[in-house]
């Protein structure tokens, strides 16, 4: 192994795994590289972005939409209780062995999982937004979706990007185990250790680690970026959740 | 023998016909529900000792972040790395210092629930009104008495909504834990995952550990805080 990295140990091995290609444990197969390695990273990826998009789609307005009516706070917090109960492997599994397997299987496993973070997040974003700046906006002869686009989703936009997040990185970690239904995803070395080694393991492991802690990285940039320059000077996201409005609402005589 | 009359016969909801078209078999589930309660305490086990270390660690470090502001920042920042890191990755890459089994699977679940259990720590003690706090010292409160008889228990609500969501994620993800050589009852889905009866008993003990230990923190919320419903978590 030409690579000088057998310093890092176990890591080290991992790295070459990455990339230089290798016959497998059990012999005769070609395993390992970059290539490889770029194909299930692609697959993976895609399957997540897939389910992570139609659940965006789709819920994202939906919680914009409910939060300004306030309706529906039962469903969208149920959602979230409910989804967290549920473990992956057992959705996984159960749509297994009732739909059978495959991609879009998988793609809608993902996106069930997807939903009750974007959900329940985009719901509270938007009730949380003070409410004399929505009457302010409705005395300025707002319409809704006026309303809604303007001002209630720029204000909502740190929970939403949370609820973003959360959401990416529960779909990148459960594509992990996409392999169990056929679908090719990084998770392959991790569930047949058999054919790719310990090294192979801890390769896709790393692997999966850079790939959603450069997720998480990509969003928080992206929300960075269209968060309005008035917004992000009052910045206060690194707060726990209710100092995140300004002081101004803090101190003064507010109603319960 | 009358051909069509044994089919017919065949065809209820027992014996291997059942299993072999895979159905949902009531009778093999009862036969072989012995199976499944090992695991079960294999899986509680997994989830009470992460989330207890998990809440320990956690409100050590609130509590330091509420006394040293500046640590607030670095703390959050690493338990939002950890907790990004899927459990799985974590798993493999605990592997070389922790091995297989029950401890690579507790460090991981446990570097999971610090995020969350940490944030919410730091939000209870931090919406204690200023106005409480002074007038806990007005009365000569010295500030650990302030800490433990006033700004902890009224931020208990909190704190006890965190807990419920470390409990209920920990729960799902230690059905991973057999990749970590952990057992519980992830490694039972996995051993027939595509057998219908099989996943829907395992899973069906998992969620409904989840539920009955979501009501069972979300009762104590209630009792907490009377005066209110439970916030939104």
């Amino acid at each position: 192994m030409s690579l000088p990295v057998a310093f890092l140990g176990p890591f080290g091995d991992a790295i070459d795994f990455i990339l230089y290609e290798r016959e497998s444990v059990s012999g005769g197969v070609q395993i390992g590289g970059p290539g490889e390695i770029l194909e299930l990273t692609g697959t993976h990826i895609l399957v997540s972005a897939v389910a992570l998009g139609a659940a965006i789609v789709i819920f994202l307005p939906l919680g914009l939409y409910l939060g300004h009516r306030n309706q529906g706070e039962f469903l969208a917090v149920s959602v979230s209780n409910v989804g967290r109960a549920v473990p992956s492997l057992a959705l996984l599994a159960f749509f297994l062995a009732y739909l059978g397997i495959g991609f879009v299987n998988v793609a809608t496993v993902l996106f069930l999982l997807a939903i009750p973070p974007i959900l329940t997040n985009t719901f509270v974003g938007v009730r949380q937004v003070d409410r004399d700046t929505v009457d302010a906006a409705r005395g300025l002869g707002m319409t809704a979706s006026q309303i809604i686009r303007r001002v209630e989703l720029p204000l909502a936009l740190p929970i939403i990007f949370a609820g973003l997040r959360l959401s990416t990185v529960a779909v990148l970690a459960t594509a992990t185990i996409a392999p169990l239904a056929n679908v090719l995803t990084l998770g392959v070395p991790i569930t047949e250790p058999q054919t790719y080694g310990d090294d192979g393991q801890r390769a896709a492991a790393m692997v999966v680690a850079v790939v959603t802690l450069g997720a998480d990285l990509v969003l928080r940039l992206i929300e960075r970026a269209i968060t309005p320059k008035g917004l992000r000077l009052t910045d206060r996201s690194d707060l726990p959740q209710r100092r995140r409005l300004s002081p101004i609402f803090l101190r003064r005589n507010r109603p319960a | 023998m009358t051909a069509p009359v044994a089919q017919v016969e065949l065809q209820e909801r027992t014996g291997d016909d059942c299993i072999s078209n895979n159905g949902f078999c009531p009778d093999w589930i009862v036969d072989n529900f012995d199976r499944y309660v090992d695991p079960f305490f294999e899986h509680i086990f997994l989830t009470v000792v992460s989330v207890g270390i998990g809440f320990a660690i956690a409100f050590s470090l609130a509590l330091l972040a509420h006394r040293l502001r500046w640590t607030m920042r670095p703390i959050s920042g690493v338990t939002q790395v950890l907790y990004t890191v899927p459990s799985i990755a974590a798993f493999f890459l605990l592997q070389p210092y922790t091995g297989r089994g029950n401890l690579t699977a507790i460090v991981a679940l446990v570097a999971y629930t610090l995020f969350i259990l940490f944030a919410n720590i730091m939000t209870g003690l931090d919406n204690v009104s200023g106005d409480v706090k002074d007038a806990g010292r007005g009365m000569g409160l010295t500030d650990r008495q302030l800490l433990w008889r006033v700004e902890l228990p009224l931020a208990l609500p909190e704190i006890l909504a965190g807990l419920r969501i470390a409990t209920t994620t920990t729960i799902g993800l230690a059905t991973l834990a057999f990749f970590a050589g952990g057992g519980g009852l992830g490694a039972l889905i996995e051993q027939q995952l595509f057998f219908k009866s099989n996943v829907v008993v395992a899973g069906g003990l998992a969620v409904l550990l989840a539920a009955v230990l979501d009501l069972l923190i979300l009762g104590l919320q209630r009792i907490a805080m009377p005066w209110r419903q439970a916030a939104v978590a």
